[in-house]
């Protein structure tokens, strides 16, 4: 519902640096002489239409909150209600419009109008704050003039290291655009504070974190997701080892928003990649409390802590996707959050058959965190697109690449209990009998992504996993 | 003041941010009080389902025992999560005193 009401009758919105506007002048004199109830407002200069009582808009008020995004406008208002409008100048629409013929006569039949000055780029912003920022429930924190706002957040524990763009009203409007969520809609309960995060919390730290407002709905789904007893963060934040949300996004969304999954995929360089991730992990701090040191207690960490976000190319994929291998219908934006190590790389240069590159990811998957340790931790295999093709060109599909990674990491219980290898860590000695999985089922995801040149991989190394530690959760993702 | 600076700055207004924090206030609570004697008194050890957690809990119950303590045992599900609120609950609402006991 509209705060400013339109007054009943014909409501004629229209700016004097418009063409058209300027064109229906003669018009608009037509309809005042045949109705008595014809309204102009104007936008810009309250001397046009020269010689006619017009109503300035000057505070755009009447247009922002009549979602006026053309003029000129004209409106039938009827009990205070708009019947219905047309935009530009089109004869056959204006006439039914006003219900008055023969408008116009020396004009074309159709002209289109130009941009509302409430929809102006360089004032938008601006009235959104003006108009909508009563919407917006957190706490205002005004620095002093003297003071370096960069610095200020910094003073205050905002940020993760780096400077964070100011939240000012202004940009936390601008990035509520990309939701269709309310300011105020609760997301999830934010460990390991156990608070309440609303959508304009997230909003806040997403500026901060430098997205854009079409990235919001991607980090909104990205903090339900590892906000959850299955993905448990409190745990994943809390623990020694080196972990942090990885999250991975499938298409179609991470196109238009210019996510990377190509070259240097995990790497500096994208926007989209690096502030989504980021903004999850700002949410964690400043929301839920998370801080190193306090609650974080890792040993060493890892810098994938600051951001590790990227998008799956499922365009180069000989495979369907991790978010279709996981429940996701084709052609649905999601994402999954893993918990996860910084990536390492795997080098095969010389393996041209499927048989010998699956010896080779099975050899490396093996150390993960300890050549002696199984079914306690998972991983993401990032296969690059030359890896990729190898198995692509012997048909190998997604089911058949991990069933044959997961039949050459049977192990040996002789090998893995304490103490065997000369090594003291290790399964306990009543396992020397049995044969044991290095990896639960479904424990490996596969993942393809990368540059198009370069036979290597990547493993993303998991934390403790099931239900004692942590899940992969995956999420749909809507705006 | 003066402004000494020979060029004019232009002047700097105050930024108005929005706080991204949880704005909460920390509450302070008043510790119970150390009790005299744990004769008489029921202890709760909280074992929190770590490797070898068990080994110290043991211990310790079987010295509290002889000081004439009430000893009873509980244990979270799993070390990587808080423990259940009705765990909490049941501990707050059993013991006097609780330990809980971390080990690797």
């Amino acid at each position: 519902m509209s705060s400013i009401e339109l007054p009943n009758g014909l409501v004629i919105i229209v700016k004097r640096e418009c063409e058209t506007c300027r064109m229906v002048v003669p018009v608009i004199e037509q309809l005042r002489d045949t109705r008595d109830d014809v309204i102009v407002f104007v936008q810009d200069d309250p001397t046009f239409p020269s010689g006619m009582d017009v109503r300035h808009d000057a505070d755009l008020s009447v247009s922002w909150h009549h979602d006026i995004e053309t003029v000129p406008t004209v409106i039938r208002v009827v009990d205070g209600v708009e019947v219905e409008r047309t935009v530009g100048w089109v004869r056959d629409e204006w006439e039914r419009v006003t219900g008055v013929g023969s408008l116009g006569g020396n004009l074309p039949a159709f002209r289109p109008g130009c941009g509302s000055l409430s929809v102006d780029p360089d004032l938008v912003d601006e009235l959104r704050v003006r108009f909508g920022a009563t919407v917006l429930s957190a706490r205002r924190v005004e620095t002093a003039a003297a003071e370096d706002e960069f610095e200020a957040m910094f003073d205050r524990g905002w940020t993760d290291g780096l400077p964070v763009v100011p939240p000012t009203e202004e940009r936390v409007m601008r990035m509520l655009t990309g939701t269709t969520r309310s300011p105020s809609d609760m997301v999830a309960i934010v460990p390991p504070d156990l608070v309440e995060v609303t959508v304009e919390k997230i909003a806040i730290n997403a500026v901060m974190a430098g997205c854009k407002p079409e990235y919001l709905p991607w980090v909104i789904a990205a903090v339900e997701a590892v906000c959850n007893d299955t993905f448990n963060i409190h745990g994943v934040l809390a623990t020694t080892m080196p972990v942090g949300p990885v999250i991975v996004c499938n298409v179609p969304g991470t196109r238009a928003i210019g996510m990377n999954s190509g070259m240097n995929v995990f790497g500096q360089g994208n926007r989209a990649n690096l502030t989504i991730g980021r903004a999850v992990q700002l949410v964690i701090r400043n929301v839920g409390g998370g801080r190193p040191g306090e609650v974080d207690r890792a040993t060493h960490g890892n810098p994938g802590k600051i951001s590790f976000c990227f998008a799956e190319d499922e365009v180069g994929s000989p495979w369907t996707s991790l978010a279709a291998s996981r429940g996701v219908a084709s052609g649905v934006d999601a994402i999954t959050v893993f918990p996860g190590e910084g990536p390492r790389c795997v080098v095969d240069q010389l393996a041209r058959d499927p048989e010998s590159l699956t010896n080779t990811f099975a050899a490396c998957l093996r150390t993960l965190h300890n050549p002696k340790s199984v079914l306690t931790f998972d991983a993401i295999l990032v296969m690059g697109p030359e890896h990729a093709r190898v198995y692509a060109e012997a048909g190998w599909d997604r089911d058949r690449v991990l069933e044959e990674l997961h039949a050459r990491l049977q192990i040996s219980g002789e090998d893995l209990v304490r103490g065997a290898h000369g090594i003291a860590e290790g399964v306990p000695e009543r396992l020397r009998g049995l044969t044991l999985p290095k990896f639960r089922p479904g424990g490996i995801l596969l993942v393809h992504a990368g540059g198009g040149a370069g036979l290597f991989s990547a493993i993303i190394g998991g934390w403790a996993n099931g239900d004692v530690g942590s899940q992969p959760v995956t999420r749909e993702v809507t705006a | 003041m003066t402004n000494t600076n020979s060029r004019t700055n232009p002047p700097r207004t105050n930024t108005v941010l929005l706080d991204p924090t949880n704005e909460r206030r920390v509450s302070t609570m008043e510790r119970v009080g150390r009790p005299e004697s744990l004769r008489g008194l029921t202890v709760g050890l909280l074992d929190i389902s770590k490797a070898r957690g068990d080994v110290f809990i043991d211990r310790l119950e079987e010295r509290l025992s002889e000081m004439g303590a009430d000893v009873r045992r509980y244990k979270k599900p799993t070390f990587t999560k808080p423990a259940p609120v009705d765990l909490r609950h049941e501990i707050a609402t059993q013991c006097q005193v609780v330990i809980e006991a971390l080990a690797d």
